[in-house]
């Protein structure tokens, strides 16, 4: 066995042997994708609806019949203006429906809870196409293009997958790397005739490896179980993952000369990447929403554009030739922070 | 319990905590971080809809049409195309997320009393987006047309409507934002600290020889946390003077209120941080159990996606996550003037919480093995 | 032996699941006595001292230190005893004065005794100087005698030092003997781990614990006498020749 294979099986042996580190390292990324997949959701169904009506008629009650029918609503029945106002303050309703009957011509008013933002916006629309629908009878077919199912979980899987391995490569090879340094063993390797780049190399390649699995774990859950369809593009997503995850490495790696302690590589893998790339890569949030100086910022961090890439391959199906822009920010960045990272290390000593 | 031991333990941690080179900057550049950059960033807000535009009709009506959209708060028209497969280029390069259709005829067809229609196609990408995007489009549409067949004496005046947005008027996303974001201070500051903390004693090995003293249990974990709640205390008072100086945004109800809910959370991950603490016997053990935690509250406590959007199960695994009751005091508390007496649900589940796993902390700490 | 007994354990066991650590020791210390508890590493000292402080339940057996039982009085013998870890126990990031503060506050001493005490204890120390240094950054040394110092501030009845001075050269371990000494001039009981053999000659009494179990005890010079060796280190490879755990 070479000197290398043998550093890659104690690296192995090192990760496999505490049962927390998988549990971390296996468990959260399914675990997450699960939530995204079927908990977690920025659309809005299931609004709770109230109605307030001064003078029943056949128009009103009509009416009502409408929204009680709509699946997008929960309609909890028709109350008093007093009533309304309460259920709207203490969170138990979203929106109330007020029908008026003035000179014989129903008009209508929408209270919603403005507090969610979001809520009101989408039970303002519902109520307003529901109220409106026969009114002036313009006919619309709508159609919905790339996402017909409207999953958000199409549009968070490729934001789960830019986390997780910036959290395992970069975030648990710095620690590790960090962790050989206080206890001193990195010395020892380092004193000894292996070079400097063989035990670099040794140990990011079981961190790769691992990554490598859990790509494949999150494809297949998201083919299987998300039904993400991925029969086209399967072949450019690995691709680009793979460089990256190479990426992430050398982040781990140039974190690793920059820390001293574990908990230090903790908080700055943390600080400076995982917050940012939850916050500012457009993984929940979509980038041009945000200020202009923070879209520009977005730009220097990774997980932004590998996010856009995947979302195009993955959810519109496109073909590899539209995102060489991504594809080509990625490979400088991989190749900018891979230099800094060797210069750091070899000036370490 | 013994008040003299209490003060030279408090004072101890004190002195560390200033001397420690991560928190004290961490104490002051948190709130600031998180109060002054997430606002800007989580908005989930739909505006600025890019709308594609192919209108084969060419007349008085599609191009009202196409005027009307432009004026909607929510869209901008990034283009009129004559064929749809132009249109749908903007779409995949992102431009625009909604196309509208207008056939050949469009307005010739109205007047003579046929009822063409209108195609709205969605990028369906950014599910939300493309779905309210295309109901603003739509409706945009449909009032140039209602007024358009007014105008001519066609067709049905359109009922009288208007929509009324209490609580907050100008439907800004940040107002929904900021009072839940000290969820995310309180927990890093009563959670994660005092667990770092508590550990790290036990990785230097000077819980040991605290353990052989006379000192309490209680006297012990009371100096480890009293320094955090004060803290987050400090920390909660920061945020809403933040959230005054800089959004303009003060409480409706009583800021007594917002304070009984901040000492009960913090009561609550205080606990729940001395738990993991009392079962993790390494930093980065406790560390990969607390990540899971503030991954699960901050995700699923409904602080950036609504609770209500979730399917039932999941619902209802959130009546188990505390931050849940606690974001629903804050934006109540906030926007809504609620009391106390409105909430009663949240507080009391929050008390249930504090005294569940206080006591939890408490069963775990282990003097003596 | 008319001397007051400050210590007596009588089939003291300790097991973790198959692994008996301790296995029935019995033994008194007396009064002012320097106790020596030798073993290999592995051979249950510290578990076993870790009983006497009240850190861990006993098995099984039952003892008495300052006069409580080791079971059911833990806490009471907490307030008359002195404990200093083989692993360096005092705050780094608390400066020499700001340690010996906190230890002493919570045995309960008055604010001034711990003032007086200290400047005495600083002096004798030749300390003076280190008194506003962090501990962290103090020599090793120094952090030994520091450590021993905040766990005989106020004068407990006996004081367990787990391998005290692990670490450091000949001189300065004979530096933190004489303290021990001083200590136990003035009527303290010093209960003592230690694998150096050396150090073993300085004790009144010692035991040797082999595989958890106490297989000789008696002075220096009785255990010389009785397996018929010059020094104390052929004494401890005759009675630790029969081991089973790896040292």
């Amino acid at each position: 066995m070479s000197i290398f294979q043998s550093l890659i099986k104690k690296e192995m042996l090192h990760l496999l042997r505490d049962f927390r580190t998988i549990l971390v390292v296996l468990v959260m990324p399914v675990t997450l994708l699960l939530l995204f997949g079927f908990a977690i959701s920025t659309e809005v169904n299931n609004v709770r609806i109230v109605a307030v009506v001064e003078q029943h008629t056949d128009e009103t009650k009509e009416m009502l019949e409408r929204f009680r029918n709509n699946p997008s609503f929960t309609f909890e029945g028709t109350v008093s203006p007093g009533e309304a106002e309460r259920l709207l303050r203490k969170g138990e309703a979203d929106a109330a429906i007020v029908f008026r009957t003035k000179n014989g011509r129903l008009s209508h008013q929408i209270v919603a809870d403005a507090s969610n933002t979001t809520m009101a916006q989408t039970a303002t629309a519902y109520l307003e196409s529901v109220a409106n629908s026969n009114a002036a009878g313009v006919p619309i077919v709508s159609r919905t293009l790339y996402n017909p199912q409207l999953k958000s979980a199409y549009n968070f899987v490729p934001g789960i997958m830019g986390m997780i391995f910036i959290l395992i490569c970069a975030m648990m090879t710095s620690v590790s790397i960090v962790s050989e340094k206080e206890t001193g063993t990195m010395d020892l390797l380092l004193v000894s005739p292996v070079r400097p780049g063989t035990i670099i190399l040794g140990k990011l390649v079981p961190y790769f490896l691992l990554s490598c699995i859990i790509l494949a774990l999150m494809l297949t859950l998201g083919y299987t179980v998300l039904e993400i369809p991925l029969s086209a593009s399967v072949i450019p997503v690995i691709g680009i993952s793979l460089l990256y995850i190479v990426l992430a490495l050398a982040l781990g790696l140039l974190i690793s000369t920059l820390a001293s302690t574990q908990v230090a590589a903790l908080l700055v893998s943390g600080v400076m990447f995982m917050l940012p790339v939850v916050l500012l890569s457009g993984m929940i949030f979509p980038v041009e929403n945000m200020p202009r100086a923070l879209q520009w910022f977005s730009c220097i961090i990774p997980a932004r554009w590998y996010i856009e890439a995947v979302r195009v391959l993955m959810i519109q199906q496109l073909p590899a030739s539209s995102v060489r822009a991504e594809i080509l920010v990625l490979a400088g960045m991989t190749l900018v922070v891979l230099a800094l990272a060797i210069k750091k290390f070899h000036a370490k000593r | 319990m013994n008040a003299r031991t209490l003060t030279a333990l408090l004072r101890k941690e004190l002195l560390m905590m200033k001397r420690n080179p991560i928190v004290p900057r961490l104490i002051v550049a948190m709130p600031v971080l998180v109060m002054l950059i997430i606002p800007l960033v989580a908005t989930l807000d739909v505006k600025d809809v890019g709308v594609a535009v192919v209108d084969n009709d060419r007349t008085e009506l599609s191009r009202r049409m196409v005027a009307d959209m432009e004026a909607s708060e929510y869209l901008h028209i990034t283009g009129c195309y004559a064929r749809h497969d132009e249109a749908l280029r903007q779409m995949e390069n992102g431009r625009a997320d909604v196309i509208v259709s207008i056939p050949e005829d469009y307005q010739k067809d109205w007047t003579s009393g046929k009822k063409p229609r209108l195609a709205v196609e969605a990028n369906g990408v950014d599910a939300m987006k493309g779905t309210l995007g295309a109901q603003y489009a739509a409706r945009a549409a449909a009032r140039s047309l209602t007024q358009w067949q007014a105008e001519r004496g066609i067709g049905l005046p359109a009922a009288e409507s208007n929509t009324m947005n209490l609580y907050n008027p100008t439907l800004n996303f940040r107002n929904y934002m900021i009072p839940a974001l000290m969820v995310v201070l309180l927990i890093i500051v009563c959670g994660f600290l005092p667990t770092l903390n508590l550990v790290g004693e036990k990785e230097a090995g000077t819980i040991e020889a605290m353990n052989v003293t006379p000192v309490g249990k209680l006297e012990f974990v009371l100096s480890k946390l009293i320094p955090y709640w004060a803290v987050g205390l400090l920390i909660v008072t920061v945020g809403m003077l933040i959230g005054w100086l800089v959004y303009g945004l003060v409480p409706e109800g009583s800021v007594g209120s917002i304070y009984l809910a901040a000492i009960l959370f913090s009561l609550v991950m205080s606990g729940l941080g001395v738990a993991i603490a009392n079962r993790s016997a390494t930093i980065l053990q406790s560390i990969f159990v607390m990540f899971a935690f503030i991954v699960v509250f901050q995700l699923m406590g409904g602080l950036f996606t609504p609770i209500a959007s979730m399917p039932r199960w999941a619902q209802g695994i959130t009546y188990a996550l505390p931050p849940r009751y606690f974001i629903e005091i804050m934006r109540a508390v906030y926007l809504k003037g609620a009391t106390p007496a409105d909430l009663a649900v949240q507080y009391v589940a929050l008390a249930g919480f504090a005294l569940l796993l206080s006591l939890a902390a408490a069963a775990t700490y282990r003097r003596r093995d | 032996m008319n001397k007051e007994t400050v210590l007596s354990v009588k089939d003291l066991t300790k097991r973790f699941g198959n692994f008996t650590a301790v296995d029935r020791i019995t033994f008194q210390v007396m009064k002012g006595e320097i106790f020596g508890f030798l073993g290999a590493n592995g051979a249950g000292k510290t578990t076993a001292m870790r009983m006497l402080c009240g850190l861990s339940y006993p098995t099984s057996g039952s003892g008495t230190v300052a006069g409580y039982d080791i079971v059911r009085q833990a806490e009471e013998i907490k307030r008359h005893i002195g404990y200093m870890s083989q692993r360096f126990s005092l705050y780094e990031g608390l400066t020499v004065w700001e340690n010996l503060r906190l230890f002493a506050t919570i045995y309960g001493m008055p604010a001034r005794q711990i003032r007086e005490r200290s400047d005495e204890v600083f002096g004798a120390l030749g300390m003076k100087d280190m008194r506003n240094a962090l501990v962290k950054d103090i020599p090793l040394g120094w952090k030994q005698r520091l450590a021993f110092t905040a766990a005989t501030l106020h004068s407990p009845d006996i004081v367990f030092l787990d391998e005290p001075t692990g670490g450091v050269d000949p001189a300065t371990r004979r530096k933190f003997w004489e303290m021990i000494y001083k200590a136990s001039s003035e009527g303290m009981t010093v209960f003592v781990t230690t694998h150096y053999l050396d150090e073993a000659e300085y004790c009144n009494r010692i035991s040797i614990m082999v595989d958890g179990q106490i297989k000789a005890l008696d002075t220096p010079a009785g255990l010389k006498e009785e397996y018929h060796a010059t020094t104390m280190d052929e004494v401890f490879r005759t009675v630790a020749r029969n081991a089973k755990r790896p040292g």
